[in-house]
């Protein structure tokens, strides 16, 4: 099974984590438009590379954090940019 | 297929043997080597008509509906890899038109007709069986939602109505229909004409078709760049170095579509996922249906050949990889025999991936973007094998027209920005 490295928990089995999806920040609600509401809900970069992400280890410290993944061998690096451990 | 290149130049007349009962005898008494190949090797042009990315059955319909409906044939299907390689040689091959929206039963329904006499229209046979299409329900929501898309699918005449237990039971003798099961089975909406098909068979199909129109598929040839001037394509750049060029450009790549998209800038709400599938060594007909649970996140059919093919959702974080995993195949093996115990002795023999385009309301994206001249074919999700036929015959009245046809109106990438979402989810999550 693949493992996913929590910053508080370490290597676990990515059955207990959530995919949360593309690290982005919300617009603010009191000035965002209709069609900027809707982008930051439905528009998300989909690259064949390197992404960075959120993920929630709902199944362990139950936390959101943020890793760099590649999507096409899904090797990931901590956020800062470090480490390699893949599946 | 792979019958080694006999290389012809462009614009050889239209091939006019045919395949039938006699010229299998023919070639069968020949040892075979009678036999035409079904599509040409050509050396790519500078200069298309029409350019479409993409060598799956989206791809090969259009262009064989572009030839055959509009007299255009100036066209090329650039494939990176070999044709049928994406989700069209990897899905279940499942075909139904039971789903939740009018638009989106309308433009299945469509599908479904086409493939009833695809074989003839092709000369091609594509093994379509109609056996009929069952989705279990196995909770009181799930149950409305089925009586829900009955009325829909009923509204636009497809054959569609919810099921109790016991009819369930006698179509599908070797289901677990006892109420002391964990998840016990309620009903189903069964679908008639649902059914299953020879998927590699529709796509050589369409590509022999579209052959003999004059058509020119180039498999091996990846598209790395596409070129735009004053907001206009005007060609394609490929991974060996050359540039074709053409006014209109078609981006059929499912699970690779963003990438293809990137190259103009025309951003989509698409999101790669892997799906995976596996089926079993072969045994004796035994099941005549395809079966589906929702809540159970599996489906199952029999094939001609006796193997049973699972599926299920996909997996649960977007990627490229198309890996297999262990957990999939254990979360399937524990959710088919609470369906059907009896299947225990079952050996799996093979499981696979393919990627899916999923976009946020489970229907597909279609038509013009803002960029003049590129066209799209997206968002065929994990059910975009039925859509080939009628999604061929719309792109390709949509490219020779200018304009989308009403029965993909709906479809257009401007929705997500006028917030008229096409919800199909609770019909096309996990039935594909
Ligand atoms: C396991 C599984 C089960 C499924 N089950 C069903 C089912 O039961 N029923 C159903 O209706 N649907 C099902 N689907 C979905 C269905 O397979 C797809 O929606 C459908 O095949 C998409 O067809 P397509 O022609 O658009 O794309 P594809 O067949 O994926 O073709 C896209 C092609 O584009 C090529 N390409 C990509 N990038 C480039 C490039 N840069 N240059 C040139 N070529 C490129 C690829 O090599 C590929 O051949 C399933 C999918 C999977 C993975
Ligand atoms: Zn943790």
């Amino acid at each position: 099974m693949m493992l996913l490295t929590c910053p508080n928990c370490g290597a676990r089995n990515v059955s207990e984590f959530r995919y949360v999806g593309e690290a982005k920040s919300r617009p603010d609600p009191e000035t965002a438009t209709p069609e900027q509401w809707r982008r930051y809900l439905y528009f998300h970069r989909n690259p064949a590379g390197w992404i960075s992400e959120t993920w929630y280890h709902g199944s362990g410290c139950r936390r959101y954090f943020g890793i760099e993944r590649n999507t096409v061998d899904n090797a990931q690096r901590s956020a800062a940019g470090t480490a390699g451990a893949t599946s | 297929m792979s019958r080694n290149g006999q290389h012809d130049g462009p614009g050889r007349a239209r091939r006019t043997s045919r395949y039938s009962a006699w010229s299998l005898v023919k070639n069968g008494l020949g040892a075979g080597s009678g036999w035409e190949r079904a599509f040409r090797h050509h050396t790519p042009k500078e200069t298309y008509d029409v350019i479409i990315i993409g060598g799956g059955v989206h791809g090969l319909a259009t262009a064989h509906y572009l030839a055959e409906n509009h007299g255009i044939t100036d066209i090329a299907v650039l494939e990176k890899s070999y044709i049928g390689s994406g989700g069209s040689g990897r899905n279940t091959a499942i075909l139904r038109s039971n789903y939740l929206t009018p638009e989106g039963v309308r433009f299945y329904d469509r599908s479904v007709k086409l493939y009833e006499h695809l074989a003839a229209d092709l000369n091609f046979n594509v093994m379509f069986s109609q056996r009929g299409h069952m989705t279990l329900a196995h909770n009181d929501s799930s149950l409305r939602t089925m009586h829900w898309r009955a009325e829909v699918n009923k509204l636009q005449g497809v054959d569609s109505s919810v099921i109790d237990p016991a009819e369930i039971k006698k179509l599908v003798p070797y289901m677990d229909v006892s109420s002391s099961t964990r998840y016990p089975i309620l009903g189903a909406l069964y679908h008639p004409p649902g059914g299953i098909i020879r998927h590699d068979a529709v796509v050589w199909g369409y590509a022999r078709s579209a052959d003999a129109h004059g058509v020119h598929i180039h498999q091996k040839t990846e598209v790395v760049g596409i070129d735009v001037a004053s907001n206009r394509v005007t060609g394609v750049r490929t991974a060996d170095g050359r540039r074709i060029s053409a006014p209109v450009v078609v981006n059929c790549t499912a699970g690779w579509s963003t990438l293809i998209s990137d190259m103009v800038g025309v951003d989509m709400p698409v999101q790669t996922f892997p799906l995976q599938a596996a089926v079993t060594e072969p045994v004796k007909p035994f099941l005549d249906t395809v079966v589906v649970s929702g809540t159970l996140h599996t489906y199952v059919s029999q094939t001609d050949r006796g193997e049973l093919v699972f599926g299920a959702s996909v997996d649960p974080f977007a990627s490229y990889s198309t890996r297999g995993s262990l957990d999939f195949v254990e979360g399937l093996a524990g959710h088919v025999l609470e369906l059907m115990p009896g299947l225990s002795k079952m050996r799996l023999l093979r499981q696979w991936a393919g990627l899916c385009d999923m976009t946020p309301d489970y229907s597909p994206i279609m038509g013009l973007t803002p960029v003049e001249g590129f066209f799209v074919d997206v968002g065929w999700g994990t059910y975009g094998f039925k859509a080939g036929p009628v999604s061929g015959e719309a792109m390709a009245a949509c490219i020779a027209h200018g304009k989308p046809p009403e029965i993909i109106a709906a479809f257009g990438l401007e929705r997500f920005d006028e917030g008229r979402l096409v919800g199909e989810k609770g019909a096309a999550a996990v039935g594909h």
